[in-house]
């Protein structure tokens, strides 16, 4: 079983987003950094693939700033056995990182690439099927279930109200929903092996994106609003409260 | 050049259009206005579907454009990029629309892949400049919101469900079908399991009654079933991480950063904290309503409305005071 899983460093779910001095882009001082969390779901997916069919590989492969080294560390740590950082600056749209990814997994011997089903930065939720688009390969987004045995792949997507069953042969992509499995912490053995493991970095020119961002603001504040009061006592005025907005 | 026209991807599922689709076209509409053209729609579905098709020309369509054959009952990726790069071929157009939804999510990057065009997903807000679309939405997990613009057109613009509400007006559109052969494709979609019954989305529901650790067991669940039932058919459950986590509550009705954006008309959050992750799942609800017991949660800061109180006692009253009033009027 060779995979190959594309994984993306991005500001912890818990940093505080401030928006940088040409309205535009992030102020990235002081954001702490992580591996996507559905990235670290896809990898972990990997692991046990290969794990379970006793041999094969796992590489790991990111767009994007030279810092991205460190989540890329902590995928070998976990147990990927090389890694590749196509190096870039800016911050490129969906189809400019699909298009990238496209080229390097392109040329790879590889049965399964695994996504995340989103990365938490952007929300673009599409480079997956970009890159099984340009690579015409069959795809299953947003997966919670996989079963793999003689090179087919049965794989359930969540979609409203139930799970859908995509069937394909592999080779295939699959973006991995939170659920699938539960990722595993780098032991310290492991994070000692990575050490030694294989990370190539490679300058990439990236196409265009052709998606452009005008401009990036902060949300518009919540009022907060009123606590109408304490107990069921206050359940009556809630309710005036919720007539009076023709919510019920 | 006048603008080119706007297409709208209608889902469909079990032989009808999916509630998507009229906001999709809505949505298409309202993009159509700020540019002065014309909006059509693309489907496919089992045969029959197009009956159901005409139904578009009140959300806005103008033309409708379906695809029938036995083999679009289920998803048909590949299909449904024949059907759009053969009308792509007839018209120019600025724009293709799809529904943020499971499907639209999963189709739109591909069609975006094959036209080699620019992809905005979960768009809050549309309109236009110089005749080019601008699309509002969410980055960072709503944390921040970005304006975008597109090189190229067609630009692809997937709408955030509930959002763009449908609205009918007076007005028909012209069905029109297209044959698109069912091709052997590399995957081969089964179809859809659903549970025991088939529940609202949590997505997709216009009211969401979400609870947490608050709620200290999963057999006290039935508080909240009972709440939701007051509120009516386009109710529906949700849940914290928290107690997804715990394993009280399936991950499907989990709202927030690794659950499901949710943008209902009333959103009850239940003995739930207002932690940053589970906000960012919730945060552009209409109205807000929270009960805690705790004054100081979070919650209470982007709450509209709200309820300092042992849930167990305001919930049950609530559900009483709601079937009181709607008993009434
Ligand atoms: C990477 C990452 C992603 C995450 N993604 C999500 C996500 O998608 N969604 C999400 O929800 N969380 C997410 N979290 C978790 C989040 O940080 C919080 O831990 C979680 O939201 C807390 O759930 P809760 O509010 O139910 O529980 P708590 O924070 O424990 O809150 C329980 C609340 O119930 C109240 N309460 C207790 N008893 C009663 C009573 N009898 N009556 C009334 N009120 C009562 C308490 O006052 C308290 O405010 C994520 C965390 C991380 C690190
Ligand atoms: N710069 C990147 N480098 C490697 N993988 C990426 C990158 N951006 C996105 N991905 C992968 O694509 C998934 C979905 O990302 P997105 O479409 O940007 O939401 C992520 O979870 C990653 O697996």
């Amino acid at each position: 079983m060779k995979s190959i899983v594309c994984i993306k460093r991005v500001p912890d779910s818990e940093a505080r987003i401030r928006i940088a001095g040409d309205g535009r882009s992030i102020d990235p001082s002081g954001v702490k950094h992580v591996m996507n969390p559905y990235d670290e779901v896809a990898l972990e997916e990997a692991l046990r693939l290969k794990e379970a069919a006793g041999e094969g590989s796992v590489t790991v492969v990111s767009v994007g700033p030279e810092a991205s080294k460190e989540i890329l560390r902590t995928a070998l740590a976990m147990g990927a056995d090389d890694a590749v950082l196509l190096q870039c600056a800016g911050s490129p749209d969906g189809l400019a990182i699909a298009r990238a990814l496209a080229a390097e997994i392109g040329g790879r011997e590889r049965d399964l690439v695994l996504f995340g089903k989103q990365a938490i930065d952007d929300d673009n939720m599409q480079v997956p099927a970009m890159v099984a688009e340009l690579l015409h390969l069959p795809c299953a987004t947003v997966v919670v279930e996989l079963e793999i045995a003689d090179g087919h792949a049965v794989a359930r997507r969540e979609v409203e109200g139930g799970h859908e069953v995509i069937e394909f042969d592999l080779p295939g992509v699959v973006s991995a929903q939170k659920g699938l499995n539960e990722p595993r912490y780098p032991s310290l053995k492991g994070i000692m092996a990575a050490k030694k493991k294989p990370l190539e970095v490679r300058d990439v020119e990236l196409p265009e994106s052709k998606v452009q961002i005008l401009s990036l603001e902060e949300p518009p504040a919540r009022q907060s609003g009123d606590v109408v009061g304490g107990g069921a006592e206050a359940v009556p005025e809630l309710v005036r409260r919720l007539r009076e907005r023709a919510l019920l | 050049m006048p603008a080119g026209r706007v297409l709208a991807f209608a889902e469909t599922r079990d032989s009808a259009l999916r509630p998507v689709a009229g906001e999709a076209v809505t949505a298409a509409r309202e993009l159509a206005e700020a540019l002065g053209s014309p909006v059509d729609a693309f489907l496919l579905g089992p045969p029959g579907i197009a009956r159901e098709a005409a139904g578009l020309g009140a959300y806005g369509a103008d033309r409708i454009f379906v695809a029938e054959n036995e083999a679009f009952s289920s998803y048909a990726p590949d299909a449904s990029l024949r059907l759009c790069a053969e009308i792509l071929g007839r018209e120019t157009y600025s724009a293709i629309i799809f529904p943020a939804s499971a499907q639209g999510k999963d189709l739109a990057p591909r069609a975006a892949a094959m036209l080699d065009r620019g992809l905005a997903t979960e768009v809050t807000g549309l309109g236009a400049e110089d005749g080019v679309p601008v699309a509002v939405r969410p980055v960072y997990a709503g944390k921040a919101i970005a304006r975008v613009t597109f090189t190229d057109l067609p630009a692809l613009i997937s709408v955030r469900p509930n959002v763009f509400r449908a609205v009918k007006r007076p007005g028909e559109g012209l069905v029109e079908s297209v044959e698109v052969a069912p091709e052997p494709s590399s995957q081969r979609v089964k179809g859809i399991e659903t549970g025991e019954r088939e529940t609202l989305d949590v997505s997709e529901a216009t009211v969401v009654v979400s609870g947490g650790r608050g709620m200290k067991d999963p057999k006290n669940w039935a508080v909240l079933e009972d709440l939701v039932d007051a509120l009516g058919e386009h109710a529906t459950l949700g849940a914290s991480r928290a107690v997804v986590d715990a394993g009280w509550r399936p991950h499907v009705e989990q709202v927030g950063q690794t659950g499901k954006v949710v943008s209902p008309t009333l959103y009850f959050a239940i003995g739930i904290s207002g932690a940053i992750q589970h906000l960012a799942g919730m945060r552009t609800a209409k109205t807000i309503v929270a009960i805690n017991k705790d004054a100081e949660a979070p919650i209470f800061q982007i709450a509209d409305l709200g309820i300092v109180g042992d849930l167990f006692e305001v919930v049950p009253a609530l559900a009483a005071e709601i079937r009181r009033v709607h008993a009434e009027s």
